[in-house]
């Protein structure tokens, strides 16, 4: 039995629109461990969300899969793929909220303006167990208060817009949490708020992860956020993966040029008085485009480069797909 | 400790706000009624002559010669030799008393003309708002949830031929057909043997049976207006992350599109009742000429062609207090449904 | 969420659509509506032939074809009674029975009276625009002698006047309604809408609460009101202008309140901030800076309202209140079918009223497509 929660091969996703075809993933590979937190990094545009809204099933027309599967490996059930599963079949039902549930990146716009807070979190719990209303309530209360809203009974039935943004994202937080999910999902959740409040909500998933003991698949583009959070990391890049080691691993000493380009990029590492360099800047003429296959090496990590680039690394074994 | 000591006075204070919304809009309501009785006013007042010359002309043409004294007698009590201002005054007055001056062309004074045609246009424009709402409603959410497909397709077209049609010509059209095809009349608001009958169930059966064509022909219109509104406000909103986040609940289809976007597409819904009632009135108006019902529409158009202005006016001023009042309704259902303006 | 946006974007470079200038962008998107474009040229077809009425129609609006009353529509045939093909049209003109028992007319093809169709001839005698007389015709129907015969395309009426004819020269009128009305209610509606965005304070409340006040009376017993006001022996030119006149009065609002809308929100913009700042004067910065920025909502927005105009002026018409023979619109000739006998016996003459609802939806289209167009955050392939 692997430990790993979920095993994402040769994910693809296209979008269809009047203008063209998207390729927005083009053979997605890498595993959340159970237990731990996962980061996928990278910039807008290189199929961090994507990948996240296939786990859910959440992609709609004009997207659609087109390839790879999700393996899940839940404890309370026996191990499934995702991608296979019909459109409307109750397990996609069970699986969204129940067993994986997501955060999003706009607490501002991800609840319902009209309905009650408290109305919104115990929703899924109705939605997964056959409880009374009352009891949703009560569960919803016990939860909200849990990551942190004071005065409950009170809050419970106030409307998000009386909420601030930090609140409403505590709310978001409980609304994925209140049926104990075995894997978050954390879709930039920090990105929309002050930066004193992020390390609030950061220090919070940060705990609920130890006590709840689930699975964290955490996208961010804040390199600062994943050293912060993170156990493993993911690199990816106009739809794919392109570097996948430890936090360590790939925050110390990334074997990638794409990585190494973001690492250098950001203010805080650069020396002082020197422009920042861009991405271009540091991986040259390295060609990053073409899908070469993740190759292990022997520290562990997984790196997508041409054959001719890994020489000079010590591999595993050879040209090992995941 | 702070918290809990306000927290009684924060109850309190929501509910001052939102009791506040409702007292400012109910007030909100007065100049604007003043505005349209100054307009009301203006237009009875508008049409050369007065009630005296006209009553002159038709006493002149009998051959009647009337004495200096007796047409300065007759203008003073019209109050017609006060200025302008006066004039208004003692109109508004007498309005506002119930007392809606006399009406020459029938002889009678207006109160015991216009209410009753002023109930049955209620109850068709009421009639109306309802067909409109329980056609739009589910075509308008199918439209949306099926975008593009042949039965959005079908909507569409029928919405936007439906809101190219005057709904005389809908009248008209409903009429030949009706008798050409399935050989009933469906002018008036009554079967024949029941017209002169004083009311009773089968009465009330048979006109609410009749009811629904003026009800139809009149709310067209509104309908497929209202149809394409609903279909763009849930097209935007089903597309907003609030919606996404419940998807990610794991939410099924249907009760998602019900109670997400729906909730938030049927406010600008409920806030179309304040644009519709207008238009309804007007459809009205002119429907119930072509239908032959005893409503508004047909004793306006005799008012004005007579230019019995007292008349004429009433009309025109109870069918505007009819809009605004519709319309404050529907701000306040609003508000209720919507608690955004409760609290703003 | 976003990253789902970023990734369907348009393929087409960035560079490739800066080249293009806001009313090259707006074409583009407004192409893409084929519906639209289609209503507009049909519009432009139809104010064509209406405007040019005299040559377009074939007869004059009064005239009237004894030997057909009450006659229906009659057909344009290339294959005469025995079967033969004859490569110009032609059509057979009526004979009378009068039915024995219920009196009722009918007319029958007569294949004895066959006439041939002439395009670009000379016909019946008419005066363009009052300003010359001229004989040209768009068709004539002539027999083999070329003597005038006879052909309603859309019937005749009670008078035996060419239902065709009359509609074309009613659509003059009520279609020109329809654009001069717009005219007075976009001046009135900038006018107004734009002093109260500008101004504000006062003005704007005033303004505002006009607004209201008009939009909350229903208008057509208002109009009702208003035309029946106008006095009986006013000339047809005076009691035109004065429909429209009334008609564009009171439909001014929607555009005044978009226009304060879009003034309100402009002041603040940094670059109006600017504008004033480097000593733009008041007029330079409304019709260099601000006018640009939403006239094209403005224009959308009139579209949309053409139709109102025009049913408003058929409404009316239809009543009897508004405009009155001897002009002919397409209000005044639905007046004609106001009974439904007649309407039973002779459906025809509810032509107009297609034309009516050909017009108002052509109007309706090609307004959302300006929409669309005046948009300029709509450029990608989605939504």
């Amino acid at each position: 039995m692997t430990d790993n929660v979920l095993e994402i091969r040769d994910l693809g996703v296209e979008f269809k629109t009047d203008t063209g075809t998207t390729n927005a993933l083009r053979g997605v590979n890498f595993d959340v461990p159970r237990g731990k937190v996962t980061a996928i990094v990278g910039e807008s545009g290189s199929g961090k969300s994507v990948t996240a809204n296939c786990i859910m099933r959440l992609i709609q027309r004009p997207g659609r899969i087109t390839s790879g599967s999700i393996l899940f490996n839940p404890t309370s059930t026996e191990s499934f793929d995702i991608v296979a599963l019909p459109d409307k079949d109750s397990l996609i039902y069970e699986l969204r909220g129940g067993l994986i549930s997501m955060v999003f990146q706009e607490p501002m716009t991800a609840l319902s303006p009209v309905h009650k807070v408290g109305d919104q979190v115990s929703e899924a719990i109705l939605c997964h167990r056959n409880v009374s209303k009352a009891e949703a309530w009560e569960e919803a209360a016990e939860m909200l208060n849990h990551v942190g809203i004071e005065d409950v009974s009170r809050r419970i039935n106030m409307y998000p817009f009386e909420f601030s943004g930090g609140m409403r994202q505590r709310v978001v937080i409980a609304t994925a949490l209140v049926c104990h999910p075995e894997v978050l999902i954390c879709d930039e959740p920090t990105t929309a708020l002050d930066v004193t409040i992020q390390a609030e909500i950061l220090t919070l998933i940060k705990r609920l992860q130890t006590e709840l003991n689930n699975s964290i698949l955490f996208i961010t583009h804040d390199i600062g956020v994943v050293a912060q959070i993170s156990d493993y990391v993911v690199v990816m890049y106009q739809g794919r993966v392109l570097e996948i080691g430890s936090t360590h691993q790939v925050l110390k000493d990334p074997k990638h040029p794409y990585t190494q380009g973001l690492l250098a990029a950001i203010p805080g590492i650069a020396p002082p008085d020197q422009r920042l360099s861009t991405i271009s800047d540091v991986v040259g003429d390295i060609d990053i485009t073409t899908a070469y296959p993740l190759t292990t090496l022997s520290d562990g990590r997984k790196v997508s480069l041409p054959q001719e680039a890994l020489r000079k690394f010590s591999i595993r074994r050879t040209s090992e797909t995941l | 400790m702070l918290r809990s000591i306000l927290k009684p006075f924060q109850v309190v204070s929501a509910r001052v706000r939102s009791m506040n919304y409702v007292t400012r809009r109910i007030l909100g309501m007065f100049p604007t009624l003043f505005f349209i009785s100054i307009i009301v006013f203006v237009i009875i007042d508008l049409p050369p002559g007065d009630i005296v010359t006209s009553r002159l002309d038709r006493m002149e043409a009998q051959g009647v010669e009337a004495s200096p004294e007796y047409v300065r007698n007759l203008r003073a009590r019209y109050d017609l030799d006060k200025p302008l201002y006066l004039q208004y005054l003692f109109w508004i007055g007498k309005f506002v008393t119930g007392d809606l001056g006399y009406s020459f062309f029938y002889s009678k004074p207006v109160n015991e003309l216009v209410w009753e045609r002023l109930g049955y246009t209620l109850l068709i424009t009421v009639a109306a708002l309802f067909f409109t709402w329980i056609v739009a409603l589910p075509f308008g959410i199918y439209s949306a949830v099926k975008q593009y497909s042949i039965g959005d397709y079908f909507i569409t077209v029928v919405a936007l031929v439906g809101l190219a049609t005057p709904n005389f010509l809908l009248a008209l059209l409903v009429m030949y057909f009706s008798s050409e095809y399935f050989g009933v009349s469906i002018g008036g608001l009554f079967s024949v043997e029941y017209r002169d009958e004083v009311w009773s169930l089968d009465k009330v059966m048979d006109m609410l049976f009749r009811l629904w064509i003026p009800a139809s022909v009149v709310g067209m219109g509104g309908t497929a207006v209202t149809m394409r509104l609903l279909r763009a406000n849930l097209l935007d909103e089903l597309n907003k992350p609030y919606v996404v986040t419940a998807r990610a609940k794991g939410v099924k289809p249907l009760k998602l599109i019900l109670k997400y976007p729906l909730r938030i597409a049927i406010n600008p819904f409920i806030s179309t009742v304040g644009l519709l009632l207008p238009t309804l009135i007007s459809g009205e108006a002119i429907v119930s000429v072509v239908l032959n019902l005893p409503t508004t529409g047909r004793m306006l158009l005799d008012a004005l062609l007579a230019q019995d202005m007292y008349l004429a006016g009433s009309f025109l001023m109870l069918l505007a207090i009819l809009t605004v009042v519709g319309m404050l309704i529907s701000d306040l259902i609003l508000a209720w449904s919507d608690p955004r303006i409760r609290y703003e | 969420m976003s990253d789902v946006a970023q990734a369907t974007i348009a393929p087409e470079s960035p560079a490739q659509q800066a080249l293009l200038t806001p009313s090259q962008l707006a074409w583009k998107r407004f192409k893409r509506h084929r519906l639209a474009l289609i209503s507009g040229l049909f519009l432009v077809i139809l104010y064509l032939i209406t405007g040019f009425a005299e040559f377009f129609a074939p007869y004059e609006k009064t005239t009237r074809n004894i030997k057909a009353i009450y006659a229906p529509p009659m057909s344009i045939d290339f294959f005469d009674t025995e079967g033969n093909f004859q490569f110009r049209p032609f059509t057979y003109g009526y004979t009378l029975t009068i039915d024995e028992v219920t009196w009722a007319r009918k007319y029958i093809e007569d294949p004895k009276q066959k006439f041939d169709f002439y395009f670009f001839s000379r016909g019946e005698s008419y005066e363009f625009w009052n300003l010359f007389k001229a004989d040209f015709h768009f068709f004539v129907v002539k027999d083999e002698d070329g003597r005038l015969g006879y052909f309603h395309l859309l019937g005749t009426d009670q008078l035996g006047r060419d239902v065709l004819s009359r509609v074309l020269y009613g659509g003059r009128v009520s279609l020109s309604i329809g654009l001069i009305g717009i005219g007075l209610t976009l001046f009135l509606g900038v006018l107004l809408g734009g002093f109260a965005g500008y101004i504000g304070g006062f003005v704007d409340r005033v303004v505002q609460r006009i607004i209201e006040v008009i939009q909350s009376l229903p208008t057509l017993p208002l109009w009702m009101s208003l035309t029946a006001a106008l006095p009986a022996h006013w000339s047809s030119i005076r009691v035109y202008f004065g429909v429209t006149l009334i008609l564009s009065f009171f439909g001014w609002t929607a555009l005044a309140r978009q226009v304060r809308g879009r003034f309100l929100a402009l002041r603040d913009e940094d670059f109006i901030v600017a504008a004033r700042l480097i000593g733009g004067g008041n007029t330079r910065v409304i019709f260099k800076h601000m006018m640009p920025n939403f006239m094209s909502h403005t224009i959308t927005t009139a579209t949309l309202a053409v139709p109102g105009m025009i049913l408003g002026e058929t409404a009316l018409s239809f009543l009897g209140i508004g405009l009155r023979p001897p002009i002919v619109s397409w209000g005044v000739l639905m007046k004609e079918a106001q009974n439904y006998q007649v309407i039973v016996m002779t459906p025809w003459i509810l032509f107009p009223g297609l034309f009516v609802v050909l017009a108002v939806m052509a109007y309706n289209l090609l307004g959302d497509g300006l929409r669309d167009a005046a948009d300029p955050h709509n450029i990608g392939g989605l939504k």
